[in-house]
């Protein structure tokens, strides 16, 4: 697997930008779901993303890799615009690794099937290099004997780090994780934030939708605080949780448990 | 033979190690099925006994049975009884297949002309008795000109009457897959063939087996409505034989015995088709 350099802890994000989003708007038929959403993410930067339920967090995720459409706006992903073009979306979906809530891992086939069928299919990866690079990656997750196992077979903090191994096969530069640990027990939510926070510290960008703020504290490099669809306030996590200046920041602050 | 406990469901469970409950479990289903195979041997030979009080003449049936098996063939050279039958239905479902594959890929198409095109098709088809249907091909369709042989009637109206129910029988199936399965997929730039093929197909199969196996079971014993069309089918051989010498008890029963275990052969051939795409699917079933 490539080597990528390790960002030293709490730097500034710096390096070249690697995904742009300017003035972002989306509505579901006449509701509005998105508003002017402008955000830049540079490499190596960890972004988490909170905010009250339908603020829009989830669907600007989904946005990204264009899993939902978007109607206004510009979305550019290491110098490719997502178009509604079928090959914007591949280009940008093959440097996009995607983790949901719901892990979705294929229930018919092993882990170590589910890690190789991106990079057989779309990198065209001799099956044999597939299997030597998911067994690595599912080490990686501490899930190396696991690899013939069935997701039914395994527990919902296992299957979320499947499927975590899964998009990294896929050698993406940014990873999107969409409330990855909301549909997990306190114990499992532990043992998959530490494989994130691993990840992160190797130097992937990320971005996060997450309402767990110990993490988010401990992980980012900036926080993204939206509601009602809009991007209300970002910036460090000392000067968000700490310091907060927005009115409504103050008022979500308040009513999430803030972790350790 | 897949048979369902009542109140039990195949769900997607997490089998950790097994516990000394589960070993119960284990010697519970054991005894479920030991019991099950029990009862049914008690009930096949309360039927056995109810036949042979009847006192039946079975040497007239031993004569028979060779041609109603159709180990023989029919005088102009043509084979003949159970085998028709299952040529027939064999060749039926594989043409019902083919045609429910375009009419669901219709049914799930965003082309207005498609859908339909394949709607109008399956509710044309399901909306009129197959009986009918093939009266009108056989008998009805000369009159304008149209002359098919015996053998394509029947092949074309099973073929379109059960690919009409067999196409929602798949619809079905594909739209029962999670919609966040297609979106993992698709996160993971896969090309659209792919997520079909691997993901989406595999996952319906599944879901589509038990019912299209029921409905392969039904077209073989509708198939014997073909011998209105004066095919030598294993129905049409029974009455014959039955009317020539008056002993329709024999005939029609042993017609019936030889459904059965065609029947019982296309179920076993469903149960395994079902094991090989429930993989991963851990069941709480008991068998």
């Amino acid at each position: 697997m490539p080597q990528i350099p390790a960002a030293t802890p709490s730097s500034a994000p710096a390096g070249r930008s690697l995904l742009t989003v300017e003035r972002l708007s989306k509505w579901y038929g006449a509701v509005q779901v998105l508003r002017d959403v402008s955000l830049e993410v540079a490499a190596h930067e960890r972004v988490v993303i909170c905010g009250p339920s339908g603020s829009g967090k989830s669907s600007l995720l989904r946005c990204l890799n264009g899993l939902e459409p978007h109607q206004a706006g510009r979305i550019i992903v290491d110098g490719t615009e997502l178009t509604g073009s079928a090959s914007a979306l591949g280009a940008v979906r093959r440097e996009i690794g995607m983790v949901f809530q719901s892990f979705n891992l294929f229930p018919h086939m092993t882990a170590l099937d589910n890690c190789t069928l991106a990079p057989i299919w779309v990198r065209k990866m001799p099956p044999a290099d597939a299997q030597e690079l998911a067994r690595s990656y599912l080490a990686r997750v501490r899930l190396a004997s696991h690899a013939h196992k069935y997701p039914g077979q395994l527990s919902g903090g296992e299957q979320q780090r499947v499927a975590i191994a899964r998009a990294l096969c896929m050698s993406p530069k940014i990873m999107l994780f969409d409330e990855p640990t909301s549909a997990l027990d306190p114990e499992m939510t532990q043992e998959v934030l530490e494989i994130i926070l691993g990840l992160a510290d190797t130097g992937m960008t990320m971005i996060c939708v997450t309402h767990e703020m110990g993490f988010a504290r401990r992980a980012a490099d900036r926080i993204v605080f939206m509601d009602q669809g809009a991007l209300v306030a970002q910036g460090t996590p000392g000067q968000m949780f700490d310091s907060p200046q927005s009115e409504r920041l103050k008022a979500f602050l308040s009513q999430v448990p803030q972790g350790n | 033979m897949a048979i369902d406990a009542p109140g039990v469901s195949s769900t997607m469970q997490d089998p950790r190690p097994l516990s000394a409950a589960q070993l119960g479990h284990d010697r519970e289903g054991r005894r479920f099925r030991r019991n099950v195979w029990l009862t049914w041997l008690v009930l096949f030979t309360l039927l056995g006994v109810a036949f042979h009080g009847l006192h039946l003449d079975f040497s007239y049936v031993g004569q028979k049975l060779p041609f109603l098996l159709g180990l023989r063939l029919a005088p102009d050279g043509f084979i003949q009884g159970a085998a028709l039958t299952v040529l027939v239905t064999i060749c039926s479902m594989f043409f019902a297949l083919l045609v429910a594959l375009i009419t669901a890929l219709g049914r799930l198409s965003g082309n207005p002309v498609a859908f339909a095109v394949a709607t109008f098709y399956a509710s044309l088809f399901r909306g009129t008795p197959l009986l009918v249907q093939v009266l009108i091909i056989y008998l009805a369709l000369p009159q304008v000109g149209v002359v098919l042989g015996a053998m394509t009637s029947g092949l074309i109206a099973l073929s379109l009457n059960y690919g009409a129910y067999l196409a929602e029988t798949i619809r079905s199936g594909v739209m029962a897959v999670p919609a966040g399965q297609r979106e993992a997929a698709r996160a993971l730039a896969l090309p659209r063939w792919v997520i079909a093929w691997k993901v989406i197909a595999p996952q319906a199969l599944r879901l589509i087996i038990p019912p299209a196996g029921a409905l392969f079971v039904s077209m073989l014993k509708d198939s014997s409505l073909v011998s209105l069309m004066g095919l030598w089918e294993l129905n049409f051989l029974a009455q014959s034989y039955a009317r020539a010498t008056y002993h329709y008890m024999e005939m029609l029963i042993a017609a019936a015995l030889i459904y059965w275990s065609l029947s019982i052969a296309f179920e076993l051939i469903q149960f395994r088709l079902e094991r090989r795409f429930g993989r991963g699917v851990v069941s709480a079933g008991r068998h």
